[in-house]
């Protein structure tokens, strides 16, 4: 028998099952997070299930972060909803504007390495940077952990990304994820986990991992799993909820692909309207006119995404008129950062609009919608028609970078022509 | 498989057909309702399928049904039109997982060669059109996800079990 990859191995742990890729085993998780998108239709579906107390509560945690704040009357029922039930099981939840889930659970600790998480959300293979097995569920999966703390799952096979070089001036972990979209299309990894490795995963930091770990999801991958490193033990000291045993591949285990990237060789990249794989250079699209420009999202609302479009716009000498650039931080924590180091008042001097810790203007469920027509260049991970609320309007997904850049000239511009 | 054979009308879609599209996050918003939600099936891709779609018609797509967003909604939507099955060349895992845990039958075959209206027969192990007496072969499922099916999804098996049944160690797929 060959050796075992990461998934085969965290899924062997816990399932207590020797198991293999293509096996269906029942795990036991360490965590399990829903959303206000995902938990009302669970905590209906765990009462149909006859449910009356929930499995350990301390595992579970829910975060209201897809409608922050409440839009109208409906969605504030859901949350209401929530916070009755999860008062009454004793389960934590993250209020409107703390954020969103996916980064709650990175910055509280919970997502671990050689742990399992699952997360009602697809956006749940970010854990993955930390070397613990994410992956997204539905709401029944997370009425059935409610009931047993158990989810069924197929164990996948793994496609090897081996990473080389190191990434240039102007090039992020965005176009990395782009680079990889582009290679394996929108289903390339689907039912599969995508692994990490090779000598340029050192050079990325934390922030950058969780950047591709979240967008591996985008093109049909389980999970995106990282080795634990000396940056993954830096990140998690202080943090961490409890002790934690990291999990590497083995040698001689099998993948069903390997890929490799260049870093090195990378150029700023862009998604087009409307499939995350109709990836192109950016100089592709420059020059096609932007009217709104948002910078957030579990893939792009980080303090190194801030860091990096604020640098770009004062290069630039700001926001250019007829651009309206929305601002809306991952976190409190990002948020409360950015207000400390002067970030936030630099996007306030430059007139953009600041939106509530949260999923935001992502999904259209709240936050600024675009107008008919109107071209959006975003941070986000998703450009489906209608994605932002509005099927009008055409979305472009870039570097929090190319993002600024395009801000300040008020078309798509390559963040290169400013900073050099 | 225990079912007897479904036999429907195609419905049939493209590739990528994202959860979006099938039923937008803004009017989950507003209901969680199927009977409401499955006013607004596909709209965004296809305005007059609300109007048109019967119980037991088949929804057929290509490559990648289901990607993007893991919400549940995408598939009781579906389940709330009545529809018993969706066909297609390869399924988001979210989608196929949720489809699973509904009672909505996901298979996995070579849609090409099927048009818009055709009748088409579920069997064991295969697709017929009764259209033209085209045939298919379908992945069969693994024994775990055919037990949730059989039994009408995730809260019916867990009514009914109260718990998940532990597996053998070699019972792969």
């Amino acid at each position: 028998m060959p050796g075992k990859t990461i998934s085969e191995k965290i899924l062997s742990a816990k399932s207590g099952v020797d198991a293999r890729a293509g096996d269906v085993v029942v795990c036991r998780v360490d965590g399990a997070m829903g959303t206000d998108g995902s938990t009302p239709m669970a905590i209906d579906y765990f009462s149909a299930m006859g449910g009356t107390r929930v499995h350990d509560p301390g595992r579970v945690v829910f975060a209201l972060d897809h409608y922050a704040p409440a839009p109208g009357r409906a969605t504030a029922a859901l949350h209401q909803q929530m916070r009755e039930f999860a008062a009454r099981h004793h389960i934590h939840l993250w209020d409107v504007g703390e954020g969103i889930g996916h980064q709650l659970i990175v910055e509280s600790g919970r997502a671990l390495p050689g742990g399992l998480v699952v997360g009602a959300d697809s956006h749940a293979v970010t854990y993955g940077a930390l070397n613990c097995f994410g992956t997204g569920i539905g709401s029944s999966d997370l009425a059935a952990i409610f009931m047993g703390g158990e989810i069924w799952l197929r164990v996948p096979e793994s496609i090897r990304v081996q990473l080389t070089g190191r990434l240039q001036p102007s090039v992020y972990p965005k176009d990395v994820a782009l680079e990889l979209a582009r290679l394996l299309g929108a289903d390339g990894a689907t039912y599969q986990t995508i692994e990490f490795a090779g000598p340029g995963v050192g050079a990325l930091d934390l922030e950058d991992r969780l950047v591709l770990s979240n967008l591996t999801v985008e093109m049909g991958a389980k999970a995106g799993l990282f080795r634990a490193d000396e940056r993954t033990f830096e990140y998690l000291g202080g943090r961490a909820r409890e002790p934690f045993e990291a999990v590497a591949p083995d040698t001689d285990a099998h993948y069903s692909r390997e890929i490799e990237i260049s870093l090195d060789e990378l150029t700023p990249l862009v998604a087009l309207p409307h499939l995350v794989d109709r990836v192109e250079p950016i100089g592709e699209a420059c020059g096609r006119p932007v009217q709104m420009v948002y910078l957030g999202t579990c893939t792009g609302g980080r303090v190194r995404d801030f860091h990096q479009a604020r640098d770009v716009l004062k290069a630039a000498g700001g926001v250019a008129a007829g651009v309206q650039l929305v601002v809306t931080p991952a976190s409190r924590e990002v948020l409360e950062t950015i207000t400390r180091d002067g970030t936030l008042v630099d996007f306030i001097a430059m007139g953009a609009v600041i939106g509530t810790p949260g999923c935001g203007s992502c999904c259209g469920t709240c936050g600024a919608i675009p107008g008919d027509g109107v071209n959006v260049i975003s941070t986000a991970n998703r450009n489906f028609k209608g994605r932002m609320g509005n099927s009008e309007a055409f979305i472009y997904l870039a570097s929090p970078a190319s993002c600024a850049a395009s801000a300040a000239r008020g078309t798509i511009t390559d963040a290169r022509e400013i900073l050099s | 498989m225990k079912a007897p054979a479904i036999e429907g009308r195609a419905r049939v879609f493209g590739d990528d057909v994202n959860t979006d599209y099938i039923i937008t996050s803004r009017r989950k918003r507003e209901s969680l309702d199927p009977r409401v939600l499955r006013r607004y099936l596909f709209e965004e891709l296809d305005p007059g399928f609300a109007a048109t779609v019967e119980p037991g018609d088949l929804i057929v797509a290509g490559e990648n049904f289901g990607c993007g967003s893991a919400m549940e909604v995408a598939v009781t939507a579906v389940v709330g039109a009545g529809i018993r099955a969706v066909l297609a060349r390869g399924f988001s895992r979210t989608y196929y997982r949720n489809a699973v845990n509904n009672g909505l039958l996901p298979l996995i075959c070579d849609t090409r060669g099927i048009r818009e209206g055709d009748r088409l027969a579920i069997e064991r192990a295969c697709v017929r059109d009764l259209s033209n007496g085209a045939m298919w072969k379908v992945e069969p499922l693994p024994e775990v996800m055919r037990e949730i099916i059989e039994a009408g999804g995730l809260v019916e098996y867990f009514r009914k079990n109260g718990r998940f049944r532990v597996w053998a160690a070699d019972e792969r797929r």
